[in-house]
């Protein structure tokens, strides 16, 4: 098999499974995970208090997505720039 | 040109190794800033120094790695930039995020994706408020160390079966993923023993692993993809890292 067409076939079945639970569970709330861990614990103990804070904090959602963002993109470019160099033509020339 | 490219290579690795650093671990897996007792904190951190210094050895290794293997260290760097920033939806109705680490740990090992990890999880603790610095040895430990070394020893085990190097990575990715949270929540019933550690570890399993199973098969699908395209284009280098074997 190309390896082209594999890889499309892995990326469909990669966007059915992120596409699945958006679709079938529309009245979710999708909230994070870990807000559920938070939970548990204070089912656990009632009296605990986190006992340190962090020093910064983004100051509202946008502002957290917008480093969300910033880091995809930062990543997305370096991940395109790398495999550029891996699979291009003029590097294999240059080996051979 | 060699030497210009030689140039370009070595700072794109040392790029990515610095656009780690704000990485945003959201929602799931970190351990909260405060949420650890101190002596736990403490312990965490001191298992994970030696992991670290062998890590910081081997990355200056591979640092001087030839052909296009510095490149490489810089895609496993941007991999887990990029997958630690999508906040995944999951069948439980709640979000994760996967961690990206299996593939660098195929790749270049265990012990280089620690220094990778930390780097990430330090500058999160202190510029998004995700994890903490107080959880930070803890937080370490499952998502760098962790992780990355039962993905390393699966490629491994499935390698010497013989498995197909697609499968070998899928499972490798996934099982590392799913790790890094069966961890995480060992480390919290430990901190938090409600009727016994047992019944906390349940407890916290049942909310991290359902959640967290759909994402870690899109994490190894992924890997699979990024993995097949650098078999057929980097032969020589992962030949020379010892992920696959020579062509007979």
């Amino acid at each position: 098999m190309k390896l082209w067409i594999k890889n499309t076939i892995l990326a469909v079945l990669l966007v059915l499974i992120i596409a699945v639970p958006l679709l079938f569970k529309g009245g979710s709330e999708f909230g994070g995970s870990d807000g559920e861990a938070e939970e548990a614990i204070s089912e656990i103990d009632e009296n605990y208090e986190p006992w340190f804070e962090s020093f910064y904090e983004p100051p509202s959602s946008e502002i957290e997505s917008l480093f969300f963002c910033i880091q995809s993109a930062i990543g997305a470019g370096i991940v395109g720039f790398a495999l550029g160099r891996i699979t291009s033509k003029k590097n294999k020339e240059e080996k051979a | 040109m060699f030497l210009a490219n030689k140039k370009t290579k070595l700072s794109v690795a040392a790029l990515s190794t610095l656009l780690l650093l704000p990485a945003t671990y959201a929602s799931a897996m970190h351990i909260m800033e405060g949420y650890l007792p101190l002596p736990h904190c403490v312990a965490w951190g001191a298992v994970c120094i030696p992991f670290l210094i062998f890590g910081g050895i081997g990355m200056q290794k591979q640092m001087r790695g030839e052909g296009k293997v510095k490149i490489l260290l810089a895609l496993s760097g941007a991999f887990v930039f990029i997958l630690s920033s999508l906040k995944i939806p999951s069948v439980t109705g709640s979000c994760s995020h996967p961690t990206g680490t299996g593939l660098g740990a195929i790749l270049f090992g265990p012990s280089v994706m620690s220094i990778l990890g930390i780097i990430v999880l330090l500058f999160q603790a202190l510029l998004l408020a995700h994890g903490g610095l107080t959880t930070l040895g803890a937080n370490t430990f499952s998502m760098a160390i962790a992780g990355p070394f039962v993905s390393f020893g699966i490629f491994k085990l499935m390698k010497k079966l013989k498995a197909p190097s697609g499968l070998a990575v899928f499972l490798a990715a996934t099982i590392g993923d799913l790790f890094t949270y069966c961890v995480t929540s060992a480390q919290l019933a430990l901190a938090f023993p409600d009727q016994g550690f047992f019944a906390s570890l349940i407890k916290f399993m049942g909310i991290f692993a359902p959640t967290q199973l759909p994402i870690a098969m899109a994490e190894g699908l992924l890997s699979v993809i990024i993995f097949n395209i650098l078999e057929k284009n980097c032969r020589t280098e992962l030949t020379a890292l010892g992920v696959i074997k020579k062509e007979a």
